[in-house]
């Protein structure tokens, strides 16, 4: 279980967090839902320690984040996965290389045998040709990036997933792929998951539960039918908004498909 | 706009926020190295990344160090010659071109070119690393980027630098013998005694000692640069810059007061 209770953080004069809490229960996966630059990243970061809150407190598996050690926490790293934004691979090192960095347990990554069927196995996981695992990151298209982001971030099995804007900056066709993949992982593999996104449809369809962070703090939270009949105004506005935003992006793509693309 | 902001604030202010800033700075890089040497007890994963970085940064730095360090021989042959001819005896040039190259100039070239050829490549890999998020993607894999990272290159500076160093001690040396042999008619006789007249075991310690101590400004400083590197490519850029400039600086900063510490000792 996750919980963040009351965090704050801020970087110089910029209040990013106030007094966030949230909790994620096992087997759960939630939608941290809010505009950009709002904290949604600084969120997640704080879960596995990456930034450490100003106050407040951060528990997962019941260890308290802030406080941990070195070598605790990098213990505690090894059981959450990280997707990170823009994949963030290694790129100087091929496909599989960055998958193996992925495979915490000392044993097994020093077992060569295990670590090809793992990587062969992630690739799988994330529908990807077991041919890429010679590729580099520089070879691979924004959407097959995002995917061995989440191939690396499974590979040591870990038992929470956190996902930092995985559809962000793909069409919406491969946007939906990477929906299907989270939420398939989701059934598969039975991890909690955290997905931080502005993108409501998609959070929609793949989250249990989805929590609003406006302005710092978190506005709402719940099952996403009762955020979609929230009567919370600033709810009400940034569903609206991103709804009209899909409006636009679906009325774009009917008129390429239509005339033919803008030259 | 920043700067009119900045000349806005008044020296006092200003000069407050440098020393803020640069004891931030100290505490951080202190506080880089507490954690470089916890971190050599993880030899299995620095060792073979660090003998991939020497190969890297000293095979690919030996023409350019080779390079400077004939010409800078042959210069200081020339310029001897110039200053000698008629009012000294000719051997004397043998000492003042092996002095010269193993004292301050071997040593000192060879650092400042590194710092623009390793120093660079660090800041800027490092700081890539850093604004891609590679750097937290390392560490939320539950690993160290201090020893996956820091300490390899670090390290193979400190292998690599003080080898180069003495391969253009020796460069600078035959290169300054040829061209005076060339200019000044200067036989291996009289070179070979003028250089072993005024030479010193210690002076090769002494080289050596300086080259150390370059090494860990053309290491140490580009790799707390671009490990803290921020704001995207301009961050990048604006860090691979100070980077070079930093370790350049302290370079000579060391130079002077190690110069003077074992001239004195001597």
């Amino acid at each position: 279980m996750i919980e963040l209770l009351n965090i704050s953080k801020r970087f110089l004069d910029n209040v990013v967090l106030d007094g966030v809490s949230l909790d994620v229960h096992d087997g759960e996966t939630v939608a941290l839902l809010g505009p950009s630059g709002v904290g949604k990243s600084v969120t997640l970061k704080t879960i596995n320690g990456l930034l450490r809150p100003d106050s407040g407190d951060v528990i997962v598996d019941g260890l308290h984040v802030p406080r941990l050690g070195r070598k605790e926490i990098q213990q505690l790293r090894s059981r959450i996965g990280y997707v990170f934004q823009y994949g963030a691979l290694f790129d100087s090192m091929s496909v599989a290389e960055n998958i193996r960095l992925g495979i915490t347990d000392e044993a097994c990554s020093s077992d060569e045998a295990y670590c090809t069927n793992r990587v062969r196995d992630c690739l799988r996981l994330v529908n990807l040709a077991p041919d890429v695992a010679e590729k580099y990151p520089a070879e691979l298209s924004g959407g097959m990036r995002k995917r061995v982001g989440i191939a690396r971030a499974i590979a040591g099995k870990p038992k929470y997933l956190l996902y930092d804007e995985p559809t962000s900056g793909l069409d919406p066709v491969n946007a939906d792929v990477i929906d299907g993949l989270v939420e398939r992982l989701q059934d598969e593999l039975g991890v909690t998951s955290v997905v931080v996104s502005h993108d409501v449809r998609g959070s929609f369809r793949v989250a249990d539960r989805v929590a609003l962070l406006w302005q710092a703090k978190i506005r709402a939270v719940g099952k996403p039918e009762e955020i979609l009949q929230s009567r919370d105004p600033a709810v009400q506005q940034f569903m609206e908004r991103d709804l009209e935003m899909a409006l636009i992006q679906s009325e774009s793509e009917t008129d390429r498909e239509t005339h033919g693309p803008d030259v | 706009m920043a700067n009119g902001a900045a000349l806005t604030l008044g020296p006092v202010r200003l000069v407050a926020r440098w020393s803020l800033r640069s004891a931030d700075h100290a505490g951080r890089f202190t506080f880089l190295l507490v954690d470089m040497l916890r971190g050599l007890a993880e030899w299995r994963i620095y060792l073979p990344r660090t003998f991939e970085q020497s190969l890297a940064v000293g095979y690919g730095s030996l023409f350019i160090v080779l390079l400077v360090a004939g010409f800078a021989g042959a210069v200081t042959s020339l310029q001897t010659g110039y200053q000698f001819t008629g009012a000294l005896p000719l051997y004397y040039a043998g000492a003042v071109i092996s002095e010269s190259m193993i004292l301050e100039l071997g040593p000192v070239l060879t650092a400042l070119i590194l710092a623009g050829r390793i120093g660079a490549r660090y800041a800027a890999e490092l700081g890539t690393m850093r604004v891609t998020e590679q750097i937290d993607a390392l560490e939320s894999l539950g690993r160290s980027p201090i020893s996956h990272l820091l300490i390899p290159r670090v390290l193979a500076g400190l292998l690599v630098i003080p080898a180069l160093t003495m391969f253009a001690n020796a460069t600078g040396i035959l290169v300054g013998y040829l061209t005076a042999k060339g200019s000044l008619g200067l036989t291996y006789g009289d070179f070979e005694y003028g250089a072993q007249f005024f030479f010193r075991p210690l002076d090769l310690w002494y080289s050596l000692v300086k080259s150390y101590a370059f090494a860990c400004a053309v290491t140490l400083i580009p790799c707390y640069v671009g490990y803290n590197a921020q704001q995207g490519a301009e961050g990048v850029g604006r860090s691979t810059t100070g980077a070079v400039v930093s370790a350049s600086v302290s370079i000579l900063l060391l130079d002077a007061v190690i110069t003077k510490l074992l001239l004195t000792a001597k």
